[in-house]
């Protein structure tokens, strides 16, 4: 209800709130990224100057008449200032195009080059590697969160700072973007960066380039063996019952929750007794709307949809940019799991109840949101 | 009176090593080592017996020796010397018969050790992403070395039925390197340029030699106080390195190839002699294999010595590194590096962070 309230002023001061929210965020990761290098205050700005400064001054110190290898050096020296001049307008450039740090990303950058070239990284098990997903793959997709879809996260807080927690969110849009903009929701939102370990349909690791990527971003198949593992190790683990049925269903259905698997979710959960978090993404139903299916070209290409929107595939490639919604995330209150007996993994009937809850919460919570929200892109 | 040990295939060079370690046990009298051909390294006083496990004669020296342990580990997937696929087959396949017919019959055999493989889980992007001993792959090896292990496997388990007197161990390694290679996945990695399936980036795990020759021995001797060595164990060294890492940290270019070309090209390669690039096998570069070792440190009380990286570091070291040596790519970055003038010093601080 409290959130009820907040919504109004959020529309008038959307756009400062956006930028302010951008710039608190730039800050955390400066101050991230110069974990390291504390004791450099900003030195950047003024460093190419003085060099530059230095180079200048030797020529001026000569005032007899110059022999011709003193020409010739003093040539060279002034290309080397051009060169230098040169740098410091490149410099000047970067740093208004990349923001004042623009040095120290290229020496992140090259260290973080040297690490990839030499093999030097670690994944885990599940083929998920942390660093390429900071430094890459996370940066790739935040202009998507952040400047195309303008995500708004609430209820970060419900996911707990440490342990496992299973996040359950609904699933929608064509393309599963929604389980990428909660990963990174949840990472760049949370105060302890959490990492959130989504859980893909099989379709994801047979094709090729694709299941790569999954993987190395930390995704894994929805299964009952790798999610409890997961969980197992403390991880926050998200998976969309719905699957395909949510992903790929006609525009006119938009924002009603298919049925919920077969609650495995929920019994993995139980056997490992960590939260649920219900997570409802608004937002997303609209980026491809779906009128239709060709069902015939989904069989052929082997997919379990092939959607026809008012612009895919009229336009072709480019009737594949989804369209500019305005999305929010929210989490709900988590619900907790460790209560129960052992053997409650077991019991169809409290595993159907608890899924019908979880069910439940997500649907009124989009509701509620579909209430607040305006228009579908502001 | 001590325990004798009868180990098969021991003219391979592993087979080798493990008589030569097991004869070094206290509580072992004697070790007889069986093979169809002579061995070329030293058995270190081991008796050799030259006899091919396809045929009954394997119970005479059973019964001859009075062989209480029984080591096979002549389940592989490589030829040794000439021959081709068919007899590594009946190698495998019905020499395991006729050495479990054996031992059923015989009755001073009190244990049994077999070497099999973690390619009986195959390799499929339907399967979880790590396997542990108790699951069952969504789809059975078709064919090759991984469907003779299933089939070992699956004798051996019928044999453990029929004499539950006789403690059964199943070690299941993963890809087995060490300095000496000789495996399918290590004369693949010996490759100039590694073709790789393009879009696919296999998460791989090995085992150490060493290691494989510890956790053997173990399982061949009486287990330690709070350990159990019979019953079905996955051996592998922690952590995972991806295809994509080994390559680099070889300094061994990849080239990536479309999945059907790579099919035909592995074929192409295989009657051409050059290498065993098996169907089994590129599955394994496509999706990769991970295996749960829980079991290994708690049931059978084995902690490996290597780590899936150090046991690659130890085969990349003896194997000399490739075109992109990894310290000559490293040190064209840090020239790079030297060549941007202004950030010198804050590279030098995060290069170590």
């Amino acid at each position: 209800m409290a959130d009820a309230k907040v919504i109004p002023f959020d529309e008038d001061g959307r756009g400062r709130r956006g930028a302010k929210a951008s710039r608190v965020r730039n800050g955390r990761k400066r101050s991230d990224a110069g974990g390291g290098l504390a004791p450099l205050p900003l030195p950047e700005q003024p460093l190419p100057a003085q060099a530059g400064a230095g180079d200048a001054q030797q020529p001026q110190e000569s005032p007899r008449p110059p022999t011709a290898a003193e020409i010739a050096a003093d040539a060279e020296k002034r290309t080397e200032g051009l060169a230098e001049a040169f740098n410091h307008a490149l410099g000047a450039a970067a740093d208004r195009l990349l923001g004042g740090t623009w040095e120290r990303k290229v020496a992140h950058g090259l260290a973080f080059l040297r690490r990839r070239v030499t093999g030097d990284y670690e994944v885990d098990e599940f083929g998920y590697d942390r660093e390429l997903t900071d430094q890459v793959l996370m940066s790739l997709m935040r202009p998507l969160f952040r400047d195309y879809f303008r995500v708004e996260v609430r209820g970060v807080e419900n996911i707990p700072d440490t342990g496992g927690a299973l996040v359950v969110a609904n699933h929608s849009g064509t393309l599963p973007l929604d389980a990428l903009m909660t990963q990174i929701a949840v990472h760049d939102h949370h105060p302890k960066g959490r990492h959130l370990r989504l859980l893909a349909a099989d379709l994801v690791f047979v094709l090729p380039v694709v299941n790569e990527l999954a993987r190395k971003a930390g995704h894994t198949l929805a299964c009952a063996e790798d999610a409890q593992l997961l969980l197992e190790r403390g991880e926050v683990v998200g998976v969309m019952p719905e699957g395909f049925k949510g992903l790929g269903k006609p525009f006119s259905e938009r924002y009603k929750l298919q049925r919920f698997g077969r609650g495995g979710f929920v019994s993995t959960a139980l056997r490992t007794g960590v939260p649920i978090v219900p997570c409802s993404i608004v937002g997303a139903e609209e980026i491809y709307p779906m009128v239709g299916n060709a069902r015939t070209l989904a069989r052929l290409l082997g997919f379990p949809y092939f959607p026809v929107t008012p612009t895919f595939p009229w336009l072709g490639p480019l009737g594949a940019v989804p369209l500019p919604t305005k999305w929010t995330i929210q989490f709900g209150e988590p619900i907790p799991t460790d209560g129960y007996p052992a053997e409650a993994a077991e019991d169809p009937m409290l595993v159907f109840n608890l899924t019908d809850q979880v069910r439940e919460t997500i649907q009124h919570t989009l509701y509620k949101l579909l209430v607040q929200r305006r228009s579908v892109f502001f | 009176m001590g325990k004798v040990v009868l180990v098969t295939g021991v003219a391979r060079h592993l087979g080798g090593r493990f008589v030569r370690r097991i004869k070094r046990e206290p509580e072992v009298d004697r070790v007889i080592g069986v093979d169809a051909v002579p061995p070329e390294h030293d058995l270190g006083g081991a008796v050799f017996v030259r006899a091919d496990i396809r045929h009954p004669m394997i119970a005479k020296v059973l019964a001859e020796h009075s062989v209480d342990t029984v080591v096979h580990m002549d389940v592989t997937g490589t030829p040794l010397g000439s021959g081709g696929r068919a007899s590594v087959k009946e190698t495998n396949v019905i020499g395991t018969m006729q050495l479990l017919g054996a031992c059923q019959k015989s009755p001073t055999v009190r244990r049994l050790v077999v070497k099999s493989t973690t390619s009986v889980y195959g390799s499929a992007p339907r399967d979880p992403a790590v396997f542990t001993e108790t699951m069952l792959p969504k789809a059975l090896p078709t064919g090759g070395f991984a469907k003779d292990a299933v089939e070992v496997e699956g004798y051996v388990r019928g044999f453990a039925r029929r004499r539950p007197d006789v403690a059964v161990a199943v070690l299941r390694f993963a890809n087995i390197l060490g300095p000496k290679g000789g495996t399918p996945l290590a004369d693949y990695l010996s490759l100039p340029v590694l073709p790789t399936v393009l879009g696919y980036d296999p998460r791989l795990q090995f085992v150490h030699e060493d290691d494989v020759i510890d956790v053997l021995r173990l399982a061949s001797v009486e287990p330690r106080r709070g350990t159990l060595n019979s019953g079905t164990f996955n051996v592998a060294g922690d952590g995972v390195l991806l295809l994509s890492q080994c390559s680099r940290r070889l300094g061994r270019p990849t080239v990536p190839v479309l999945l059907p070309a790579i099919t035909w090209l592995g074929q192409f390669v295989r009657t051409a002699g050059i290498l065993d690039f098996s169907p089994e096998q590129i599955r394994l570069l496509t999706h990769g294999r991970i295996v749960d070792t829980t079991q290994m440190r708690e049931t059978l009380g084995y902690t490996p010595r290597y780590t899936t990286p150090e046991a690659f570091r130890d085969f990349a070291r003896s194997h000399g590194p490739g075109l992109l040596p990894p310290d000559q790519v490293a040190r064209a970055v840090d020239r790079l590096a030297a060549v941007l003038p202004p950030a010198s010093e804050p590279k030098e601080h995060s290069a170590h962070g």
